[in-house]
């Protein structure tokens, strides 16, 4: 408990104020993103590295001051960071061991015949739509 | 202290956290995976489906940028609240929970006004695979705002009267990770088209 008193003193309200102004800035920035990266294209870095980096990256960003600063990560014991990053590490296990059957549509052996149709109908239906004029998101 | 009117296992702690805040963490632990395996999987298909472009590109970023700027401004409250419980003033706090309460009811308002929007344009659930994600996941994220909403009604109104001061930290630790899960619904859903 003394350390989180030291801590409240250090911190006052206009810390915490700081950290949402900071926060408010970023959440500018990754709503610009994507609108100034067609403009922003220089060598290899290419528009959707631009919006990756700042859609994602700043949510990363983000999330690190709230976790740091509002929940007060930083001065929290460190069995709760071994407890949170455990339960990332799983999320992460889960992506690796499903990802290859949902993001491959195909393998050696394999074939995902049902999905790699709705691909191909839905980007003809999509490019028929645009070619009409209309929008194609509402189709069943 | 009052601590010594307390059941014995809220008082002991292995750990050296309070009792009632490691349940906090557990819970938010809980979450993480429930969550991240329902954005992971989003992910995965997003993806695996170069057709879903088309359809995301239908959600609103104004909606989606207010409602971060909603939610990151009740998180600010939240930790004031906190601030003010842990110097003893518990009006004060009750005030600035009242306050964090309130964005999180302006977020439900934004959010029933664009969902009611998409539907019109019958971008329904059953869509297409996009938008099973989108209110699958926003609406368990909804589900989380009006839960911690009513959680901190109840600890407003004990803080108020002085009582439970503790427990200010606690709903606050919840509402920031349900802030936190809104930090990357918003890119996952509006930004990344």
């Amino acid at each position: 408990m003394a350390e989180h008193q030291d801590h409240a003193e250090h911190h006052g309200q206009s810390h915490y104020v700081k950290i949402w102004a900071v926060l408010l800035v970023l959440l500018i920035l990754s709503i610009l993103g994507p609108i100034l990266a067609p403009h922003m294209e220089f060598g290899f870095l290419k528009a959707w590295m631009i919006t990756l980096m700042t859609a994602f990256g700043i949510a990363i960003v983000k999330a690190y001051l709230v976790a740091a600063n509002f929940m007060h990560l930083n001065i929290e014991k460190r069995y709760i960071t071994y407890l949170l990053t455990t339960m990332l590490m799983l999320m992460l296990l889960f992506f690796a061991g499903v990802s290859p059957d949902v993001m491959k549509h195909k393998g050696q052996n394999w074939e995902n015949v049902a999905a790699e149709a709705e691909v191909e109908r839905a980007l003809k239906a999509e490019a028929a739509a645009a070619a009409h004029g209309e929008h194609p998101g509402n189709e069943h | 202290m009052s601590t010594m009117t307390r059941p014995i296992a809220t008082t002991r702690s292995a750990t050296g956290i309070p009792t009632g805040k490691l349940a906090v963490w557990w819970v938010i632990g809980s979450e993480i995976v429930i969550f991240g395996g329902l954005l992971a999987s989003y992910v995965m298909f997003r993806l695996g489906h170069p057709e879903w472009a088309e359809y995301a590109s239908h959600t609103n970023t104004w909606f989606g940028g207010a409602n971060t700027f909603v939610l990151l401004t009740s998180s600010l409250f939240a930790v004031l609240a906190h601030h003010a419980a842990e110097h003893g003033d518990g009006k004060k706090a009750a005030k600035w929970l009242l306050g964090t309460c309130a964005g999180g009811l302006v977020f439900l308002c934004i959010k029933a006004v664009e969902w009611t929007g998409e539907i019109q344009h019958g971008y329904t659930i059953t869509a297409n695979g996009f938008w099973s994600f989108y209110y699958t996941a926003a609406g368990i994220h909804a589900l989380h705002v009006i839960a911690g909403c009513i959680i901190m009604l109840i600890i407003a109104n004990q803080a108020r009267k002085g009582e439970e001061l503790h427990r200010v930290e606690l709903i606050g630790i919840y509402w920031h990770f349900v802030d936190i899960v809104w930090i990357f619904l918003f890119p996952l859903l509006y930004i990344a088209k």
